[in-house]
């Protein structure tokens, strides 16, 4: 793969932060970090949110167990990634899973309080015409009120994403970072292209989920900016 | 298992020398505790300071959606191949200074937006009340402003806390200092037992450290202790 004379003089060699040549040698191992990264954050967020769902429901249901919701997942979401990962260790071992259920685990956090917020926030009289209109539970919730709390809904999946691709790279201590596989295997070998890349790559992989996000929230409430136009 | 984890906890190795419970313990406290107050010594007035004027606001919300996106692994281990590097920094241990440059970074945002957001939420009725009665813009800042903002400030400096208390444990990861090492040491040998003893212990500190500053956070805050006072003498209190 290397000549020798031009091996002796890249920037691989001398260890530069910022190397052409390590994405050109390294295209495959940055493309499988990443679509790992990927894979990781999308189930987890995705995961995170078809639980916190009915979790929202059953807080707005029934008074009481709002506190007992939110107060556990505050919880939760307090241990740091790195133990989390490490508590799970025993149920689900060396596997994607251990890293997905943790990751999933803290969206749920962001996602539920969103959702509770969201759905608090419709306003009374708006939940009367519709009922007075012979709207029914149902179809109140997925016609008037998800609709209109799809805005705070929103805002809580863009920092459930956003917060998720940073800590897929914890999950590297089982082996399943996606990127931060990347960064684990540079502590030993010191390699620093290594570290650039795989961080700046996590960072437009943030930016990029941001905006996918917002791109997504702007087709799904074309409402909300019929004021702007007109 | 929890017979292992026990027998984990109940060893006397387990708890002394370099990689001991304890020993990682002071480093992981020292770590957090000199972030988060270095952190709040830079954060703070700046953050008072533009809420006060009103400026910079953009500034001071966005760095918290940096905060969220830039992984702190990645950070931890860019200062750790950096200039800083990996020697030992005191009490702090291997690679003490890049840890704690890394930890105070990531401090910064939640103290920062907090106390910002805490600043412009004050009533501007008051504020305009404070100076028709003639007090000069310091003496707003300091009797009117930054009392009424305390809540949110507070808030902020819990928040940081706990993140850097976090983000201690992933410096284990690039070879750092902190209880994250126990963990870190676990996998290496293939201890489970010591892998989820170590992420006990942290996970228990940080519910702890949660717990403890919310509750000091509401025997702290002047307006939830002036609404109790007031409470008490009325009769019909509210619930809020």
């Amino acid at each position: 793969m290397l000549t020798a004379p031009a091996a002796a003089e890249n920037c691989l060699v001398r260890n530069e932060w910022v190397c052409g040549e390590y994405f050109r040698t390294r295209a495959p191992q940055l493309t499988d970090a990443l679509w790992e990264h990927i894979a990781i954050t999308v189930v987890s967020v995705l995961l995170g949110l078809v639980l916190a769902f009915p979790l929202a429901l059953l807080a707005r249901r029934y008074r009481r167990l709002e506190g007992v919701v939110v107060g556990v997942t505050t919880a939760i979401y307090t241990i740091p990634s790195l133990a989390l990962f490490a508590l799970l260790l025993p149920l689900t071992s060396l596997t994607p899973t251990t890293v997905v259920i943790g990751l999933a685990l803290y969206s749920l956090t962001i996602l539920v309080r969103n959702m509770i917020e969201g759905l608090k926030a419709v306003p009374a009289d708006v939940r009367e015409s519709a009922l007075g209109m012979g709207y029914g539970r149902q179809r109140m919730l997925f016609r008037v009120e998800l609709p209109l709390a799809l805005p705070t809904i929103m805002a809580g999946l863009r920092v459930a994403a956003v917060s998720t691709v940073a800590l897929t790279t914890v999950g590297a201590i089982v082996g399943y970072g996606g990127l931060g596989n990347l960064l684990l295997e540079a502590v030993d070998s010191q390699f620093r292209a290594q570290v650039l890349a795989a961080g700046a790559l996590c960072v437009v992989l943030a930016v990029s989920f941001d905006l996918v996000l917002v791109l997504a929230q702007r087709l799904m409430t074309p409402w909300t900016r019929a004021g702007e136009r007109s | 298992m929890l017979q292992g984890l026990l027998d984990w906890f109940s060893d006397p190795v387990n708890w002394q020398g370099e990689d001991g419970v304890l020993n990682r313990l002071v480093e992981h406290g020292l770590l957090t505790l000199t972030a988060t107050v270095v952190a709040a010594m830079v954060g703070l007035p700046v953050a008072i300071w533009l809420g006060h004027l009103g400026r910079g606001g953009v500034l001071a919300v966005n760095i918290s959606n940096v905060g969220r996106a830039v992984p702190t692994f990645a950070v931890l281990l860019l200062l750790a191949l950096g200039p800083i590097g990996t020697s030992y920094f005191g009490p702090y241990g291997r690679a003490g200074l890049a840890t704690l440059v890394a930890l105070v970074l990531f401090a910064l945002p939640p103290i920062i937006t907090n106390a910002y957001v805490g600043m412009r939420e004050v009533n501007r009725d008051m504020v305009e009340a404070a100076q028709g009665m003639g007090m000069t813009g310091r003496q707003v800042l300091a009797t009117v402003e930054v009392p009424l903002a305390l809540p949110l400030i507070m808030t902020g400096l819990r928040l940081a806390v706990v993140q850097v208390w976090a983000t201690a444990t992933i410096a284990a990861l690039v070879a750092g200092p902190g209880l994250g090492r126990i963990v870190t040491l676990g996998f290496v040998r293939q201890d489970v037992a010591q892998v989820v003893g170590g992420a006990l212990v942290i996970a228990v500190i940080a519910l702890l450290l949660e717990v403890l500053l919310v509750a000091a956070q509401a025997l702290l805050d002047p307006v939830a202790r002036a609404r109790r006072t007031s409470a008490a003498l009325g009769s019909a209190a509210t619930q809020s």
